[in-house]
């Protein structure tokens, strides 16, 4: 019995595993590939050529392009989460009036589509002055981030025990001082999975980052991928899209082997699968 | 009129601020890749000549990003870009926010074909100026043609026959999934080309006509699409309905269908050293519909336009003109193999010397139909729209033609209303 | 935590803050101060467009002159010319992606539950390989959608993807699927593959929530040899239960909004168009600001009413104590 829970449990991860890294996989496969490889199928990579890599930082300033998006997404998941985490504490420890309403309006912001607020928020990048400029994408971002932030944040930080701020708050700690030393490392598994999650939604994000930016040397990858072509406009130049995927999917990848230490923070693991 | 001639004032004005000083042009004429290239030296070609300097713009891909963005930047009456790269299909769309070349290229325009000329003008304006042009075109494979002793077909009904017997033949042979013809089905914009080629073949007209009058539905176009739906399943795979170029040209790339319907881009690939068809390609007119239709591709291509909103409105008609001018449409030829718009340029030796291809396309692009676009202005997306999303339902069997038809009249004349405008 | 738990603490709290009022109302001063920036970021950047769309979507306002327009009041809602009915509340195709954009969101939000909970579960617990697992999972959310719906797009392609590959390969099916093309198949395709790229999402938020919970819960529940079946589903379940619903309802929110990945797997069709794509065809397509911005406001309500529904069958305190 022991053992047939341990094959299904690995057939399982297998199985997940697998439906996750395909396309990813096929992807890998695809950027060694080009021209007219891109219309019959492949499983294993025929050859190592990377010429569609040298051609992805060639044609344009990707290296630029990423640091960009690197810029945009740490700044952003910054922001969010100072804003956030204070803001969780707020909403999920103290009780005032109008906090339900609150939430709800916050909330509210996220329940528009995102190409009808796209008119209204060029106008205003434009007003600022930061069209064309990081800080304006940093900024519309927000929008798209904040939200989501406070509101997992709250969640969380309502599930915790009463008990833990009220001694600090007896031996005459104030608030900031309570949220810093107390809920900052007590939270660390739910800021660091939203910090990811919301890091990932901004390094993603396309029709802001295209409509918002207008020189090569500001676009993040997105844009920049999209603005990849063939020779001619119906040509996909499908190689070097692919090997550009791939390029920015490994910093994605390495950002989770450094933190997924500290997505499991708390205790130790193993408790639930028997 | 007189605010005609305030303007040309204005103009007249700016341009001697223009020349005194050197001015800097932003013009948005590709994504990256290859045609960046060609688009950058002829630009750079210009700003020696003149002293300015010109920054190019890259803009997506995808038409439909593209068009979104360019009214996103007009819509707010910004600036950033003087010179649009744009479809022939936008000129009514963007008709508000561009200058009128009428006086600066009068003399021009009558060198251009006529039909992508037509797409220039809206309200006898002239808008844009024509870049390059495009074309549907038959794509066929001559090695199959031969094996199985069958002319290129001159109608629909001789491509349907000869396709069912090269795909029999094939699939005989084991090769299981060959297809006798491939185009572009989704619904998208790519369905209206191929569908208005269809019905334009058959005499059925061009959706709506010069005039402004919904004509869509009469007898000629409801054969035209029951031939097409017929296709469907037989001799094209269930699949076109979510084809688009790349998807199509892959099937026929990859030696799996006899015929397709592409644009001229397809060429060069298909006779690329990496692709399985090499030399055995040929391209022909779209078949007429009867013996009493006619040869009708779609017209595409791209036309370049002057903002309203540019502060240096006359530097950049001055690069338009020069970017649209037959030397620079003749170096695009030889070099990038974009099909000049100039008529004088198919005779040119030194074209046909090393684009032999551009040559055999002079017929094709007299005989392009042009889409309802400067005539429904505003309202093409909506009219295209309403039309491949028709013609999505009669192929994929969801309505028959007439009744199809018949209800794409009535929306159509109820988006009319009072008229296009 | 437990709702009993909650009544049980609630009267000693009561005396708490009677006896410090001034404490109280420092911290609510506290709380109106940490929130502040918050409000005041998002007044600034969401509140200006937000505001501006539902007014447009009074007015006849065209993209191709954004300054000249006519409040018309709900014309762009509902409307009647000449007998004719005109708006959207009138327009089948706008019904037809409402019901489009609920059916996606219903099955696809409900798949990615089931699984999210299935795959935290299985990153929860100790195996080799782990971090490893982590990162992979991670990967379909990590990919740009822009990419990884032309990607799978090209995979599903009916002549040389490689998912029908694949099947016919392994035997599973005789002729290749027409995946995206059909009418029949194009929305479990797109569901499909929102599946593959936001599990991850639903996933990740999971177990955070099961990494924040108390252990001990689960070493009692190990002494009393209660089959792990019966602690997921009486002592997991309802104490992950408020992250799991705020993990459903952005999960919901996002796909009530869903615009991308239907655009580039199926274009304009009106068989799989989402409300999005109809607002976006509206307002960019057809330069109609007006209707689109009625349709988008309509989105707004609707999503409104069923986070409302969501919200309260789920039970969750808005108001809740903070304990």
């Amino acid at each position: 019995m022991k053992i047939l829970t341990r094959i299904g449990f690995w057939l399982l991860v297998a199985a997940i595993g697998l439906f996750s890294i395909f396309p990813f996989y096929y992807a890998v496969i695809s950027s060694f590939r080009s021209g007219a490889d891109l219309f019959s199928v492949a499983y294993l990579p025929e050859r190592l050529d990377p010429s569609n890599y040298v051609a992805v930082f060639e044609r344009q300033p990707f290296g630029t392009n990423i640091v960009n998006s690197v810029v945009v997404a740490a700044s952003v998941v910054a922001l969010s989460l100072a804003l956030g985490i204070t803001a969780a504490y707020a909403f999920g420890r103290i009780r005032f009036r109008g906090r339900s309403l609150l939430l709800m309006t916050i909330l509210a912001v996220s329940m528009f589509p995102q190409v009808a607020v796209l008119s209204g928020m060029f106008e205003l990048i434009r007003g600022f002055g930061l069209y064309n400029t990081l800080p304006g994408l940093i900024l519309a971002n927000l929008m798209l981030t904040l939200p989501f932030t406070v509101w997992v944040l709250t969640t969380f930080m309502r599930e915790l025990p009463k008990e833990i701020e009220e001694a600090a708050f007896v031996d005459g700690a104030t608030p900031w001082i309570v949220v810093r030393r107390i809920f900052l490392p007590l939270m660390m598994p739910a800021a660091v999975t939203t910090g990811l999650l919301a890091f990932i939604v901004a390094w993603n994000e396309f029709l802001f980052a295209l409509t918002f930016t207008l020189t090569n040397e500001r676009r993040t990858v997105p844009p920049a991928i999209a603005l990849m072509s063939g020779s001619t406009a119906y040509e996909l130049p499908w190689g070097t899209i692919m090997a550009a995927s791939v390029i920015v999917t490994l910093p994605i990848i390495a950002l989770v082997l450094v933190f997924q230490r500290k997505i499991v923070a708390g205790l130790t693991a193993g408790a639930v699968k028997g | 009129m007189s605010r005609l001639i305030a303007s040309f004032a204005l103009a007249a004005g700016l341009f001697a601020t223009a020349s005194a000083s050197a001015v800097e042009i932003s013009i948005s004429c590709s994504a990256l890749g290859k045609e960046y290239e060609i688009c950058k030296k002829g630009v750079d070609a210009w700003a020696q000549k003149t002293g300015n300097t010109v920054k190019i713009v890259s803009t997506p891909n995808s038409a439909t990003e593209r068009l979104a963005l360019y009214q996103q930047l007009l819509a707010a009456g910004a600036g950033d870009i003087d010179v649009f790269q744009i479809d022939v299909v936008w000129t009514g769309i963007l008709a508000d926010h561009l200058q009128d070349l009428t006086a600066k290229a009068q003399g021009e325009i009558g060198g251009h074909l006529p039909a992508m000329a037509e797409t220039s003008r809206v309200n006898g304006k002239l808008l844009a100026m024509p870049w390059f042009a495009d074309a549907g075109l038959l794509y066929y494979r001559r090695d199959m043609l031969d094996k199985y002793k069958r002319p290129v077909p001159q109608t629909w009904a001789d491509l349907t026959e000869t396709a069912r017997i090269i795909q029999e033949g094939e699939r005989k042979e084991g090769k299981g999934d060959f297809w006798g013809y491939v185009w572009q089905g989704r619904a998208y914009e790519g369905l209206t080309t191929n569908a208005l080629e269809w019905i334009a073949s058959y005499d059925g007209g061009t959706i709506v006509d010069d005039k402004g009058e919904v004509t869509v539905e009469n007898p000629k176009a409801a054969e035209a699409l029951e031939t097409a739906a017929g296709w469907v399943g037989t001799i094209t795979p269930e699949g076109v309905l979510n084809y688009t170029e790349e998807e199509s040209r892959g099937v026929f790339q990859a030696g799996n269908a006899a015929f397709m319907r592409n644009w001229p881009y397809a060429w060069a690939l298909a006779q690329g050293t990496d692709s399985g068809i090499k030399d055995k390609v040929g391209i022909a007119p779209l078949p007429k519909g009867g013996a009493d239709g006619r040869h009708a591709g779609t017209l595409g291509g791209q036309l370049l336009a002057v903002s309203k909103y540019s502060k240096n409105a006359d530097a950049a008609i001055d690069l338009v003109m020069y970017l649209t001018g037959e030397e620079e449409q003749k170096r695009r030829a030889i070099e990038g193999s974009f099909n000049p718009t100039i008529v004088s340029l198919y005779g040119d030796a030194d074209i046909a010397k090393a684009n032999p291809f551009i040559g055999d396309l002079a017929d094709v692009f007299s005989n392009a139909v042009a889409r309802p676009a400067t005539v429904t202005g505003q309202n093409y997306n909506r009219v295209s729209t309403e039309f491949f999303n028709t013609v999505h339902q009669v192929l994929s069997k969801r309505a028959q033609p007439e009744q199809a038809l018949n209800r794409l009249d009535r929306d159509l004349k109820r988006i009319k209303r009072d008229g296009w405008q | 935590m437990s709702g009993a738990a909650l009544q049980a603490s609630a009267p000693a709290r009561e005396t708490m803050r009677g006896g410090r009022s001034a404490l109280t109302r420092s911290r609510v001063r506290a709380a109106w101060i940490f929130i502040a920036p918050t409000l005041i970021v998002l007044a600034l950047i969401a509140g200006w467009p937000l505001a501006r769309t539902i007014w447009f979507s009074f007015t006849d306002a065209s993209l191709n002159n954004l300054g000249d327009y006519e409040f018309i009041g709900f014309e762009n809602y509902v409307a009647n010319f000449d007998g004719e009915w005109f708006g959207l509340l009138t327009d089948p195709d706008w019904w037809r992606s409402a019901w489009n954009t609920v059916w996606f969101t219903l099955v696809s939000v409900s798949i990615e539950t089931v699984l999210g909970i299935v795959v935290a579960l299985i990153l929860n617990a100790a195996f080799p390989g782990r971090g490893l697992m982590r990162a992979i999972i991670l990967i379909p959310w990590a990919i740009p959608t822009i990419v990884s719906a032309k990607m799978w797009n090209w995979m599903l392609h009916d002549q040389f993807g490689v998912i029908n590959d694949m099947l016919l390969r392994l035997g599973l099916i005789a002729a290749p699927i027409t995946w995206t093309a059909s009418p029949d198949t194009a929305l479990w395709t797109v569901v499909m593959v929102d599946v593959w790229k936001t599990t991850p999402f639903m996933a990740l938020l999971i177990l955070a929530a099961l990494q924040m919970l108390p252990g001990d819960i689960y070493e009692a529940a190990k002494v009393d040899g209660v089959h792990p079946v019966k602690v997921f589903f009486r002592v997991t379940l309802p104490l992950i239960k408020p992250a799991l619903i705020v993990a459903v309802i952005f999960r919901a929110l996002d796909a009530l909004r869903v615009f991308d990945l239907i655009y580039v797997l199926t274009a304009n069709s009106r068989d799989t168009m989402s409300m999005s794509v109809y607002a976006r065809q509206q307002l960019v397509d057809f330069q109609e600001v007006g209707l689109g911005s009625a349709a988008s406001t309509l989105i707004f309500l609707i999503i409104a009413l069923l986070v409302v529904v969501t919200l309260v069958a789920g039970q969750v305190r808005m108001s809740g104590e903070a304990r």
